[in-house]
């Protein structure tokens, strides 16, 4: 048994996990206040990521400045796929409009792999230190930013949420479409608002993932393994969310762990958030901290 | 009424056996069979690219009939479909391959294999809906693609397994105009099946829980029964394909079977029009075509001066994926009941020329 591997995986997974968090944080933002299930979510990382990448690249503008233009661009982007593509979907049975995210999320991977090809880009380097030991460990600079923004969205989402105005719209059409717009609650301004919020902030964890990983294709696999994180947390809780991805973050580094010690049958890292995924919705299927869905006759 | 040779303006049905014939006129029928007879000897009339382009069209068209059957007429999502028809192509190649079992039984075995793992995945099915549906056939698609990596036994790991082509007493149908005739029956056969399937109990027992499964609940209908048979059908189609595809290529490869061909699936029903077994049809012509028509449009613009820019050129099968997508926005926003409801106004406008409204 090794250890100080086992430590550092599980730490991995830590970091991993609370950037599961943060998109599955929009993910669950999208559902909530729009019913829209967001197959697209990891397009949101991928543009934005590639977007940061070219201004930096083509531009040469400092970091912080190419960051926030990229903000600024996600911002307008999440807002006009909502208004183009889904408000029409209102109404539509589920199928369709998961169907239309699916689409979404084909056709903007196929455009970005056309523009910037498939091989993995890696960004300028930001900081000076490439990792940092703490405690022992290795901690990669790029990853400390991580958490850091990370937990940065998570507290500015708990004081939007609560202490907001605008928040306070969006839990009232969570809660309830019709009352919210009976109250004079703008649910199209809403609905607009948590696309624009969802692909801002998706397109954060992507910038930092490119970071550290490069940018490439894959990853908009961050968006389909951000399923089971989801699922456990249960699909319309925000804590259940973040509680998810940290879980899963783990257990994906847990499962490579024992793969790797013990089993040998390789990919586990890939694949063990799915076997969860089946377990859960076989036992649990509204997750941890979802609501129970009652239906009355 | 049921004799009369055209349709009637009007629903004349007298009898149940008249609201439920396959058949509307005895002309539709004919049609039908004449076409088919017609199809018949297209191996002799056409183009050897069209008749690979058809046999593609069948084995898909089987594979998207089941998921209708499951997504359409039952209204529970699968994002696992293209897995499914994987693993139909792989359990016949292997039974063809490790037990010498001849190809012809080969096919349905492998069909009732992919039934057995399609209602496995299906059990959570039975108490779950909707989007964590999905979502759990999502996992069944990336678990399945794992295996196929894995299982060396199974599928021949990375380097694949190869199979026999279809033979009939000492008959080998080893070309693809011989291979036609195979495709040609399967899909026939299949499709009957599909409609009569549609009109026995089960399937009306598959629309009322699309329609609304508490009043089916209410009435009698076993919900967790219907969905788990509907997952079984499915899969069953999805196997029947899949083992049509290994036969037909004589090689299967674990890359073809991803996420992409599951969407591609839902595409074909989408824009078909989810629920009808003819529309099912027109969306897999139309999917298997749209690829083509881009390669050739490209192909065009690649001869004249102003169009053979390299970016489009190169490009091209990011260009088909992307054609793809936009095809199905397209299709939900516009018409979300795809080209079967199209064709069904076009032709009741034909019907009451000129009094169209």
């Amino acid at each position: 048994m090794n250890f100080e591997l086992l430590i550092q995986l599980i730490i991995n997974g830590l970091i991993v996990g609370l950037l599961y968090g943060v998109v599955g944080m929009c993910f669950v933002l999208v559902y909530k206040s729009t019913q829209i299930v967001n197959f697209a979510q990891g397009e949101f990382l991928l543009v934005g990521a590639w977007v940061c990448w070219s201004v930096l690249i083509y531009l040469e503008l400092p970091f912080i400045v190419g960051f926030l233009l990229t903000m600024a661009f996600m911002a307008a982007f999440g807002i006009l796929i909502q208004m183009i593509v889904l408000r029409p979907m209102i109404g539509e049975p589920i199928i369709s409009v998961i169907m239309v995210t699916i689409g979404l999320s084909i056709f903007f991977q196929a455009l970005m792999k056309w523009i910037f090809g498939v091989s993995a880009q890696s960004y300028p380097r930001v900081f000076d230190a490439q990792s940092i030991q703490i405690f022992g460990l290795n901690i990669e600079s790029a990853y400390l930013m991580s958490t850091v923004i990370a937990l940065i969205i998570m507290v500015a989402f708990y004081l939007f949420f609560k202490h907001s105005k605008y928040g306070l719209a969006m839990r009232a059409t969570a809660f309830n479409q019709q009352i919210a717009q009976s109250l004079g609650i703008s649910v199209k301004q809403v609905f607009a608002m948590s696309w624009g919020i969802a692909a801002t902030v998706s397109a954060t964890a992507g910038i930092v993932i490119g970071m550290v990983n490069g940018v490439s294709s894959s990853l908009s696999m961050m968006g389909i393994k951000v399923f089971p994180a989801v699922i456990l947390g249960g699909l319309d809780s925000i804590v259940g969310a973040i509680v998810g991805g940290l879980t899963i973050g783990v257990l994906e580094n847990l499962a490579e762990f024992f793969d790797s010690q013990y089993l040998h049958v390789g990919n586990m890292y890939d694949i063990a958030p799915f076997y969860v995924l089946l377990i859960i919705l076989w036992f649990k299927p509204y997750g941890l901290f979802g609501t129970k869905d009652i239906e009355r006759i | 009424m049921s004799s009369l040779t055209m349709r009637p303006c009007g629903d004349f049905r007298t009898s149940y056996k008249q609201d439920n014939t396959i058949y509307e006129t005895k002309t539709i029928r004919n049609v039908a069979i004449i076409a088919i007879a017609l199809l018949c000897c297209a191996p002799f009339l056409v183009d050897a690219y069209f008749l690979t382009l058809f046999i593609q069209i069948s084995y898909l068209g089987i594979a998207a009939l089941g998921l209708n059957i499951l997504v359409g007429y039952t209204g529970q999502i699968s994002l696992g479909h293209g897995a499914f028809f994987g693993f139909g192509a792989f359990a016949s190649a292997w039974l063809n391959m490790s037990f010498g079992i001849p190809v012809l039984l080969c096919i349905p075995i492998a069909g009732f294999l992919t039934m057995l793992v399609g209602m496995l995945f299906g059990l959570p099915a039975s108490r779950i809906k909707g989007l964590y549906l999905a979502i759990a056939t999502l996992a069944a698609q990336f678990i399945l693609e794992d295996f196929f990596a894995r299982a060396q036994w199974f599928t021949g790991g990375s380097a694949g397994s190869s199979a026999d082509p279809v033979s009939i007493f000492g008959f080998v149908f080893n070309t693809d105009r011989s291979f036609f005739y195979i495709a040609l029956f399967a899909l026939v056969f299949m499709y009957i099946w599909g409609c009569n399937l549609m009109r026995s109990r089960e399937g009306r027992a598959f629309i009322a829980v699309r329609d609304h499964y508490l009043s089916a609940e209410i009435m009698g209908i076993k919900l967790n029964k219907y969905r788990l048979l509907s997952f079984g059908v499915s899969s069953f189609y999805a196997g029947i394909g899949g083992a049509l595809y290994a036969h037909y290529l004589g090689y299967v490869s674990a890359e073809g079977f991803t996420l992409f061909m599951s969407i591609q699936f839902l595409a074909m029903i989408i824009i078909g029009g989810l629920g009808s077994i003819k529309g099912t049809l027109m969306g897999v012509v139309f999917m298997v075509f749209l690829p083509e028509v881009l390669e050739s449009g490209v192909g065009l613009m690649k001869m004249t001066d102003w169009g053979n820019i390299p970016m489009v050129v190169d490009g091209l099968a990011y260009i088909k994926e992307m054609a793809i997508g936009l095809v199905i926005i397209l299709f939900l926003i516009f018409e979300p009941e795809g080209m079967a409801h199209r064709w069904a106004q076009i032709k009741n406008y034909w019907k009451f020329y000129p009094f169209s409204y």
